[in-house]
């Protein structure tokens, strides 16, 4: 035993972390102000990269979602999580350039309106994605995670990194998504607004835009809408459903929702189906932001994406939304105004920092209940 | 027998918990089963429920076999275990966890109307009924795991220290309504520290020690054994 130091200022400093605090208060004031001054000093600029960063961070939710909900029912992180999106991109991919199925709906009813045709078109690409996800994923688990339920946890954990790998290594081969960087072909064309002091107006190719102004187009529309919808639904499904509620009752204590009656494989199966089918979602809307896919794309994000969920608080839903849309900000923002290559640094620094004031993430108290 | 527990062995791990136990509950019938701590009271139970499954020997239940059966099956044949330190869903409303109870309940118009006889019988729950059930009290929370049995109409009610922590007026309360619910024909297989409140109420008992059946009889016999007595009431 180290002996008790008794000087009461030093007991003092210690118990109320005090000088930790004080650190955090003081970076906290200083990006805030940093944050003031680049609004102040260029508004369109920053505005621009707040928009950029929803768009990013929207994309990262549907990522981190599936994060939580896995982690929260088994207290597993599913580290082939990305590579789930990074299959959802591709199937949309072929779905699109081999199979045209984003174009069904205007073959079959050539006659109806091209802007709604398009918006089914555009629909259906996502939910085929979010369906081969969703089977993907419920095959991994019964293959790979459910023979580990009662195994020690870091075994499913190995698992998991395997299983990314393989999905990873078998997707580089030659006959399945290739080892290149494949160029993306949108369901849509993309159109640009701007909106500034110069009024609001449609960017047409070969014009630039008044300065001063932001831009934002279609897809960072579509990205915010399918995003919000997507949560809206999933709360919708663990709030109010009896799945839903059934998983929440499996994830607090599995052992006596099976005394109820519940097949408590069955809601993890469905869980893992339902994370999986928002990163499908998720991976198509970073292929038409971002128009490139190759067999790693999902490395990176699904790392921003779990980051996010353990900001959040992992476990909790509406923590997993917030940490992704601060993710984003941190890295766009960090990006225009610090430095581009330091931009992930920043972001993942970001978890340090937020784990020290707070261990379990902005949202995690409902991470604290017993496993 | 309604339930006929014969010559099962569960172990966890190389820890052999029950050695071939045998017992039974007949149909409407409140039967107890005392014991120390350590004895195999919830083994016994959670074996029944189908969590933990016997090495050997045989369960049935309305002459099924039920020792391999998977936990969510035994509750659909009629078999409802209400767990020892009540295991509410804390996040989950009063409600919610009533709903989780009726998992298996398909009519919409029956759950309503159970849910209905429920807040009738524990005024309490329906005033709590949009609370976490985390939030209510150690005996509001076993009113609701009871509550929560309920909703599946179980056949047979396994209870598993229903008066664990309770202060004598609520233990009292509790066990008038496990006495009510035998009454209206579920029958009951009652774990309980508390012997002189189980015997009182039991039909028949058993006496387990280690993994044993050391006594049976009618619970009146049962009470007035010395042995019984001495150990387990305090004599
Ligand atoms: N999960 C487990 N792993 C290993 N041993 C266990 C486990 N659960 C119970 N045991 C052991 O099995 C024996 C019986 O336990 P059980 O919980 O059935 O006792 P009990 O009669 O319900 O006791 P109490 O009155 O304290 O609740 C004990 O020796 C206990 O240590
Ligand atoms: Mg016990």
């Amino acid at each position: 035993m180290e002996r008790k130091n008794q000087n009461p200022i030093i007991q003092w400093i210690v118990k109320t972390k005090i000088l930790g605090i004080l650190f955090f208060v003081v970076i906290g004031a200083f990006v805030i102000y940093a944050l003031g001054q680049a609004l102040t000093n260029n508004p369109s600029l920053f505005l621009q990269q707040v928009v950029n960063g929803l768009q990013l961070g929207f994309v990262y939710a549907l990522i981190a979602l599936g994060y939580t909900m896995i982690y929260g029912i088994v207290r597993l992180i599913n580290f082939a999580h990305g590579d789930v999106f990074m299959v959802g991109a591709f199937t949309s991919f072929f779905t699109i350039s081999r199979f045209n199925l984003h174009l069904w709906f205007q073959n079959l009813f050539p006659s109806f309106p091209a802007m709604p045709a398009q918006i089914i078109g555009a629909i259906t690409v996502v939910l085929a994605s979010m369906a081969i996800c969703a089977l993907l994923a419920f095959t991994i688990e019964k293959i790979a995670y459910k023979p580990l339920r009662e195994a020690p946890r870091i075994s499913a954990l190995i698992t998991a990194i395997g299983i990314s790998f393989f999905l990873e290594y078998f997707g580089a081969l030659n006959f399945v998504f290739t080892p290149n960087y494949i160029t993306y072909k949108r369901p849509f064309e993309v159109k640009s607004w701007f909106i500034g002091p110069s009024g609001f107006g449609t960017i047409e190719s070969g014009v630039t835009s008044p300065s001063n102004s932001i831009i934002f187009s279609n897809i960072f529309v579509i990205i915010v809408l399918a995003s919000l919808s997507l949560l809206l639904v999933l709360q919708y499904i663990v709030k109010r459903t009896k799945i839903g509620k059934a998983m929440r009752a499996v994830a607090y204590d599995k052992p006596t929702a099976r005394l109820m009656g519940i097949n408590s494989d069955a809601v993890i199966s469905i869980t893992f189906a339902l994370g999986a089918a928002l990163a499908g979602a998720a991976g198509v809307l970073y292929a038409i932001a971002y128009p490139q896919v190759y067999f790693t794309m999902g490395i990176i994000p699904g790392m921003k994406a779990f980051v996010a969920a353990v900001v959040g608080g992992i476990g909790s839903i509406p923590g997993a939304f917030i940490g992704a849309l601060i993710m984003g900000q941190a890295e766009t923002l960090s990006a225009a105004y610090i430095s581009t290559p330091m931009r992930d640094a920043i972001a993942f620094s970001l978890l340090v920092i937020v784990l020290l004031i707070r261990p379990k993430g902005i949202m995690g108290e409902i991470a604290s209940e017993k496993v | 027998m309604m339930l006929e527990v014969e010559k099962i062995n569960v172990y966890y791990g190389a820890i052999h918990a029950l050695s071939d136990l045998s017992f039974g509950v007949n149909e409407g019938e409140i039967v107890a089963l005392i014991g120390a701590n350590g004895a195999g009271k919830s083994t016994s139970l959670k074996t029944i429920s189908g969590l933990l499954h016997p090495r050997d020997g045989s369960i049935r239940f309305l002459e099924e076999e039920i020792s391999q059966t998977s936990a969510e099956e035994v509750v659909r044949k009629g078999i409802i275990h209400v767990p020892e330190g009540r295991k509410i869903f804390a996040p989950l409303t009063v409600l919610e966890n009533l709903e989780m109870g009726a998992f298996l309940q398909t009519d919409k118009g029956q759950i309503e109307c159970d849910m209905r006889n429920v807040f009738e019988r524990f005024p309490r729950l329906k005033e709590r009924q949009n609370q976490p059930g985390g939030t209510l009290s150690g005996g509001e929370q076993q009113m609701l795991a009871i509550a929560r049995g309920l909703m599946s109409h179980p056949k047979l009610m396994l209870l598993d220290e229903p008066s664990m922590g309770l202060a004598p007026v609520l233990v009292e309360q509790i066990f008038e309504i496990i006495r009510e619910i035998n009454k209206q024909g579920t029958s009951i297989l009652l774990v309980e520290q508390n012997a002189k409140m189980a015997l009182s109420i039991a039909d028949r008992a058993y006496v387990l020690e280690t993994g044993n059946i050391v006594l049976q009889g009618n619970a009146r016999e049962v009470m007035e054994n010395p042995s019984v007595i001495q150990a387990y009431l305090g004599g």
